[in-house]
């Protein structure tokens, strides 16, 4: 279980290698499925309901310490739902700019079911449970705090009527 | 107690943290919002819709109605908008 928050970026391929080197260090042969989830940055940010403004870029913070256990117990119950052979989640905080990188998800099972799934599930968490915040600065006037979607929320109903 | 700021919570109120001495009164997280929107307007600014405040004690997610109790560390943060 690999958790990283950084302001640089992220190497998916070194990235999937790390995760299968680990399996192949214990042994094992048994990954058949990696599913990898990359987030990036919209050019365009949410104005109000109706329209879109043009960003120049985006500001990420986060509450350290409390950021690493709340991916930590994402990442274990995740583990504890599906047969997963590895996971990593990597978050970038800082100053980014349209198109860059800002989270990656891997996920490896010996099957693709479980390693979709699982990385659903740790994206959907991530996203109302991880302490980041965003920050967008659009092309012409003030920087102002994205807001919650309600379907981040509802994203997570799907996982708890599972229970 | 250690009281940690985030976001646009930090803004409002103007620092990142804080170390208060919390009277015995302030039992839950809700008693310690009434009790900080009384030390000044940047407070209750900060506090103005309460209810999308999220709280955190000693790093963990809880809502407004939970005992204080020791905690050592207690943050207040907007909903996350990570991912």
């Amino acid at each position: 279980m690999t958790i990283r928050i950084q302001t640089e970026d992220f190497d998916i391929t070194k990235e999937i290698n790390a995760l299968k080197e680990d399996r192949s260090k214990q042994g094992k042969q048994d990954v058949g499925a990696i599913v990898t989830f990359t987030g990036t940055v919209r050019d365009m940010a949410k104005k109000d309901k109706a329209s879109k403004t043009p960003i120049s870029s985006m500001s990420l913070e986060h509450y350290p310490g409390m950021t690493e256990k709340e991916l930590s117990d994402i990442s274990e119950e995740a583990n504890k739902r599906w047969p997963l052979l590895g996971t990593t989640i990597i978050h970038r905080i800082g100053d980014l700019s349209p198109g860059d990188n800002i989270v990656l998800v891997i996920t490896l099972s010996s099957h693709r079911h479980a390693a979709f799934e699982a990385a659903d599930f740790l994206m959907d968490f991530l996203k109302s449970k991880a302490p980041f915040w965003k920050k967008e600065q659009p092309l012409e006037g003030d920087a102002n705090w994205v807001d919650a979607r309600d379907s981040d929320k509802q994203a997570l109903s799907r996982w708890e009527k599972q229970n | 107690m250690k009281i940690l700021y985030f976001a646009w919570v930090r803004e409002k109120i103007g620092k990142s943290q804080e170390d208060l001495d919390v009277p015995n009164s302030v039992n839950t997280v809700a008693d310690l919002i009434t009790w900080l929107e009384s030390k000044g307007p940047e407070y209750q600014a900060a506090f103005e819709n309460k209810e999308t405040i999220n709280s955190a004690i000693n790093q963990t997610h809880v809502d407004h109605q939970t005992p204080l109790n020791n905690a050592s560390e207690i943050a207040f943060f907007p909903p996350v908008t990570g991912g």
